[in-house]
């Protein structure tokens, strides 16, 4: 037996702690597009506002369930510096040549290669993501009556954000690390808990590929979507 | 073809001795693409001795590929830009006329610079010490034939037992991460039967010693695998991680 | 005149071993922390034995020239290991493997030691198995087993061609395991340049610190020397590049003596040089001759000649043609000594005139393609990256290369040179392999010396020997490190201002012995060769080129100080070669053979070991160990 505190501090461990949060953040997200592509319906907003009260249903659950959601992302984001810091650390001096490869089974591209540049943009981005629209939305007056009952209008804060350029680039380009950092991250975390054979291994790549394609698409493609037809 | 010749220029690394400062220096040599590429260094070494001037230190020993003494990055690649070769085996003629080759020694905080492109590898030694071994001391043992092993089996342990811990994967890891050669060693010992009453004891001494060294994290890049001489699989750290993973919570 | 005790048991051949086991002292538990052992090399002896004593609780120091014990030359071997198991059931026993060997060492072994050989080459492979060893299985899960080097029956076990490689991890795991334990200390890159003997006993040796140039001071109650053998006196040979004769040759000179040096054997599968700037040459293994023809031009005009365009009939397939029962599978010897033969008649091929062809094209046209990579398919990989050619298209290019030496120190029955305390193990020592030694009996004479061998007489010594603890500061230990200094400060005096460097002293050297102490000698040779070296060992003590200093990491410094002992040694060799006036095993003299160019062994007057003893002043001694034969009828060979 390893004491989990050892073996979470362990260079093992600390990719277990990565991929597991990673994983749970991945299906965070699968959910969270889910419950977005309300947004691509042309109603108006209020199948998104629908959805989007749902979650007042929970009450102060949504609380708890937010708190661990942050607490996941924060394991990762520690987890992944600290990991980070290590392995420059252990490289010490670069090469002359910088870093070539050689090609055949390796997985050196950009994805692999910057995680931790994507992984930091996309910290901020949830920075500025939480206070535009979760913050912002607790302090929100607008309200719209659907069947009857009261709604904060979410959907109009949506919608206004994203007749704004900046807005949507800031978006888009931020989706467009999210697809990077899964293309690498997703088959990644299946390597780290040893989940894979080698005859899975290619496979287990190209969902990776396919599951950062659908996501970024699926969420860049909202700001665009709504840009155009508010336009 | 014994009157071939070609040029190169070459950018090699000298550094003294550990505490000293390392720099480029700057050799050209005509040489027969023929020749391996330690043999053109021992020409180029030849022609320094000559001059009065130190030769290139680099490590060698049985030049057919198989010792894991030598090792070099060669234009920012492990060993070279061949795959499945050591720098012994790698030969002038995969290099161009004219090339400029740029030679540095294995760069990682566990493996410090002795002289230009000698390197200490003793960490490597030190992870097989913690654990990468069956116990079993001299002496009578039970006959050969006693416990049958499949040839599928037999033949993975085979694959992962190949390592020749040169540390190309090291070199070559951009995490300077040790994962595949001590993957490699648990991987072998963890699928033989001898090797299994401590499977768990040794991942986790052998990762505890590796992490003690200062190696890297293994980031699931494969440079590793593409680097290295003997073409070891990626899998042997995916069955280190489920060792591992087994180890936190069983007791062997 | 001085005589040598082999320390042989009396009684019958099968039971001498078991009954040398029963009758050793041992050394008590609590007393083996007391006592310490220096074991030099960490090659399949050196690992096997250091882990072995440490784990019987002694204390052990561990030494090595490379930057890790498991680098050693051991690793290299390609093909197998033997032992008689007999698992195929095709009638092999010990007494079969016993008699092969020496029957292969061309009567020129001891029959005691061989059989011990072949008794515990059993416990080997049932020792490799349980340290997780992954040998070749069948898909039944059992072990699997080739025949080997002309072996009538299947005894070799393998690990794909890396069996050196395999075994030599699992005694370096065992070693390491050792370590961890605490028994045993490792010293890597360090190099023995001399033996301290104090009141006539091995107590200790000299090191260089490899990386620092700091001359270190080692003490022990006795000393076990695995440091291999010394085929690199000929330059070019298959041997590692740091593989070397100096920590032998230093013992010699403190009075160890060296037994058949002029035994060497020359491997016909090499692949040939292709110019001078190589030091190293590579050996593919003798299966290919399998189905491999070798042939040169008839005519001297065609060696040139792309070997595609030279037609059948002007080809000469001289093996078959002089051998016709064997053809392509002569012995080792006679392969090579032929290939020598058309080379020196100005046939040979390829760009030095010194390779002759080994063609596949008619068991491609006979097999084909798919068969042949079958079969060979990573030897050809192997040369195709070596040559830059492909030997589908074209016929392999080979030449005889040195692989192994079969003199070394000289040892009694339990591994003692005439050096109390001093223990010789593995290629090191002259003891199992007689003139010649059969393939795949490497790894197994490494590891039986080492596993089963050295921990028992060692023990032995130490129990009979109760040595009083000394001190590094002893005055012996002092004289023999200035002894060591002054050594190293004389060549660094040279080499400072000399003209010839290192390499091409040795180089020089190389090709006297290459040609005059090869594979086949002539007296008048063997005394040129003396000559020629003496003169080298001038030059070198008067013009080589080192550069640096001794107190840092210099590769040259080492190599030079290796040469030096070399030039010493292989004027030792070619003397040995000149005064066994016979042909046996891997020593051919070209005025004792048969009329049909076959060796011609003289029983009568050469059946001894030929064992030299240094003289400070003067020729060394030759002292004859004579061997005698009671169970086995000596024999001659042939292969017509």
């Amino acid at each position: 037996m390893i004491p989990l505190k050892k073996a979470l501090n362990s260079s093992i461990g600390r990719k277990f702690v990565m991929s597991i949060s990673g994983i749970a953040l991945v299906l965070f997200v699968i959910v969270h597009l889910l419950g977005n592509l309300t947004l691509y319906v042309p109603d108006g907003g209020e199948a998104f506002n629908i959805y989007a009260s749902k979650f007042e249903l929970l009450g102060p659950f949504l609380y708890v369930i937010e708190m661990g959601l942050l607490a996941v992302i924060a394991l990762h984001i520690i987890w992944g510096v600290t990991t980070t810091v290590r392995n420059k650390r252990a490289r010490g001096n670069n090469y002359d040549s910088g870093v070539v490869t050689k090609g055949g089974p390796s997985n050196l591209n950009p994805a692999s290669r910057n995680m931790i540049i994507t992984g930091s943009i996309l910290g901020i981005f949830l920075v500025v993501h939480l206070w535009h629209f979760r913050i912002q939305k607790m302090f929100m007056d607008a309200t719209v009556i659907i069947d009857g009952k009261e709604h904060t209008d979410l959907y109009s804060l949506v919608a206004a954000s994203f007749q704004n350029p900046l807005w949507v680039a800031f978006y888009v380009i931020s989706m467009l690390f999210l697809g990077f950092h899964l293309r690498h991250g997703f088959w990644s975390a299946f390597q780290s808990l040893g989940a894979m054979k080698p005859q899975w291994s290619k496979g287990i790549y190209a969902v990776g590929l396919a599951i950062a394609v659908v996501l970024a698409v699926g969420f860049l493609g909202i700001p665009v979507y709504l840009y155009i037809i508010g336009g | 073809m014994h009157d071939e010749t070609m040029n190169v220029h070459l950018k090699v690394w000298r550094q003294a001795g550990p505490e000293s400062e390392g720099r480029f220096e700057s050799y050209s040599a005509e040489v027969n693409p023929h020749m391996s590429f330690l043999e053109m260094l021992d020409v180029v070494n030849e022609d320094l001795i000559k001059k009065g001037e130190m030769p290139i230190e680099f490590d060698s020993d049985c030049r057919e590929g198989i010792c894991g003494t030598c090792g070099c990055v060669v234009n920012g690649q492990a060993h070279g830009l061949e795959r499945g070769t050591t720098v012994c085996q790698l030969h002038m003629r995969s290099f161009r006329d004219g090339e400029t080759i740029v030679i540095e020694p294995w760069r990682a905080e566990a493996f410090p610079v002795i002289r230009d492109l000698v390197v200490d590898r003793g960490a490597f030694d030190r992870i097989i010490a913690a654990g990468g071994y069956v116990s079993v001391n001299t002496g009578p043992k039970p006959d050969a034939n006693a416990v049958k092993i499949g040839k599928d089996l037999s033949d993975r342990a085979f694959d992962a037992a190949a390592c020749i811990g040169c540390g190309a994967c090291v070199a070559a890891c951009p995490n300077a991460s040790a994962s595949l050669f001590t993957g490699a060693k648990v991987t072998q010992l963890a699928l033989m039967p001898q090797g299994a009453p401590e499977r768990g004891r040794r991942v986790r001494a052998m990762v505890d010693q590796m992490d003690a060294e200062g190696f890297g994290n293994c980031s699931n890049i494969g440079e590793c695998e593409a680097a290295c001489p003997k073409e070891i699989s990626l899998d042997n750290i995916a069955t280190m991680k489920r060792e591992y993973l087994r180890a936190m919570f069983t007791d062997h | 005149m001085t005589t040598l005790d082999s320390r042989v048991p009396e009684g019958p051949l099968a039971e001498k071993w078991s009954k040398r086991l029963h009758d050793m002292k041992l050394v008590a538990p609590n007393n083996k922390r007391k006592r310490k052992v220096i074991v030099v090399g960490t090659g399949l002896a050196g690992a096997s034995a250091a882990a072995s004593l440490g784990e019987l609780g002694y204390q052990v120091d561990a030494f090595c020239i490379t930057d890790s014990p498991r680098r050693a030359h051991s690793i290299a071997a390609q093909g197998g290991i033997n032992a008689a198991k007999n698992y195929p059931n095709d009638g092999d026993s010990v007494w079969r493997l016993f008699y092969d060997t020496i029957k292969g060492g061309d009567f020129r072994s001891r029959e005691a030691n061989v059989h011990r050989l072949a008794e515990v080459s059993t416990a080997i492979i049932d020792q490799a198995v349980a340290q997780g060893v992954p040998f070749a299985r069948e898909y039944g899960g059992e072990l699997a087993n080739r025949s080997f080097g002309g072996a009538q029956v299947s005894r070799t076990f393998y690990a794909r061609g890396q069996t050196g490689q395999q075994l030599l991890l699992g005694a370096y795991q065992a070693l390491m395991r050792q370590v961890d334990n605490k028994t045993v200390t490792m010293f890597p890159r360090r190099e023995m340049l001399d033996l301290v003997v104090i009141d006539g006993k091995a107590r200790g040796i000299i090191t260089r610190n490899l990386v620092t140039g700091e001359l270190e001071r080692h003490q022990a109650d006795a000393v076990v020397l695995c440091t291999g053998g010394y085929g690199r006196v000929y330059f070019l040979s298959t041997n590692a590049f740091n593989s070397n004769g100096t920590a032998a040759w230093r013992c010699y000179k403190r009075g160890a003596h060296f037994a058949n040096p002029c035994y060497v054997q020359i491997h016909p599968t090499c692949i040939p040089q292709s110019g001078d700037y190589q030091s190293k040459l590579t050996l593919m293994s003798e299966s290919l001759r399998n189905d491999g023809r070798v042939w040169v031009p008839k005519e001297k005009a065609d060696v040139k000649k792309p070997a595609n365009e030279i037609p059948e009939e002007r080809r000469d397939y001289y093996l078959e043609r002089k051998y016709p029962s064997f053809g392509n599978l002569v012995p080792r010897d006679v392969a090579s000594r032929n290939a020598k033969y058309v080379c020196d008649e100005g046939r040979g091929v390829g760009a030095t005139g010194r390779a002759v062809y080994l063609d596949f094209r008619d068991a491609i046209k006979n097999q084909g393609r798919d068969t042949i990579a079958d079969k060979y398919g990573n030897l050809f990989h192997m040369y195709e990256k070596i040559t830059g050619e492909n030997p589908y298209e074209v016929p392999m290019r080979i030449y005889p290369a040195v692989h192994y030496t079969m003199g070394g120190l000289w040892v009694d029955y339990e591994l003692m040179s005439t050096i109390p305390g001093l223990f010789v193990a593995g290629e090191a020592n002259f003891s199992d392999h007689g003139a010649n030694r059969l393939g795949a009996s490497a790894l197994m004479q490494g590891l039986a010396d080492g596993y089963f061998v050295v921990p028992f007489s060692v023990g032995n010594y130490l129990a009979q020997n109760k040595v009083e603890a000394i001190s590094t500061d002893h005055a012996d230990f002092k004289r023999t490190e200035d002894e060591v200094t002054a050594h190293l400060q004389k060549m660094l005096d040279v080499g400072a201002k000399g003209n010839r460097t290192v390499i091409e002293i040795y180089r020089d050297l190389g090709e006297i012995m290459y040609d005059q102490v090869g594979m086949s000698r002539t007296p008048e040779g063997l005394k040129e060769a003396i000559t020629k070296i003496k003169k080298l060992q001038n030059d070198f003590w008067t013009d080589v080129k080192i550069p640096g200093s001794g107190d840092e990491f210099n590769k040259m410094l080492e190599v030079a100080g290796r040469l030096a002992d070399f030039l010493e040694l292989a004027e030792l060799m070619a003397r040995d070669a000149l005064h066994r006036n016979e042909s046996c095993g891997g020593h051919f003299r070209e005025d004792h053979q048969t009329p049909e160019g076959e060796a011609r062994r003289d029983d009568e007057n050469f059946c001894y070991v030929a064992a030299w003893a240094f003289k400070e002043a003067g020729e060394p001694e030759l002292i004859k160990e004579p061997l005698e034969f009671e169970n086995v009828e000596l024999s001659t060979r042939s292969y017509k």
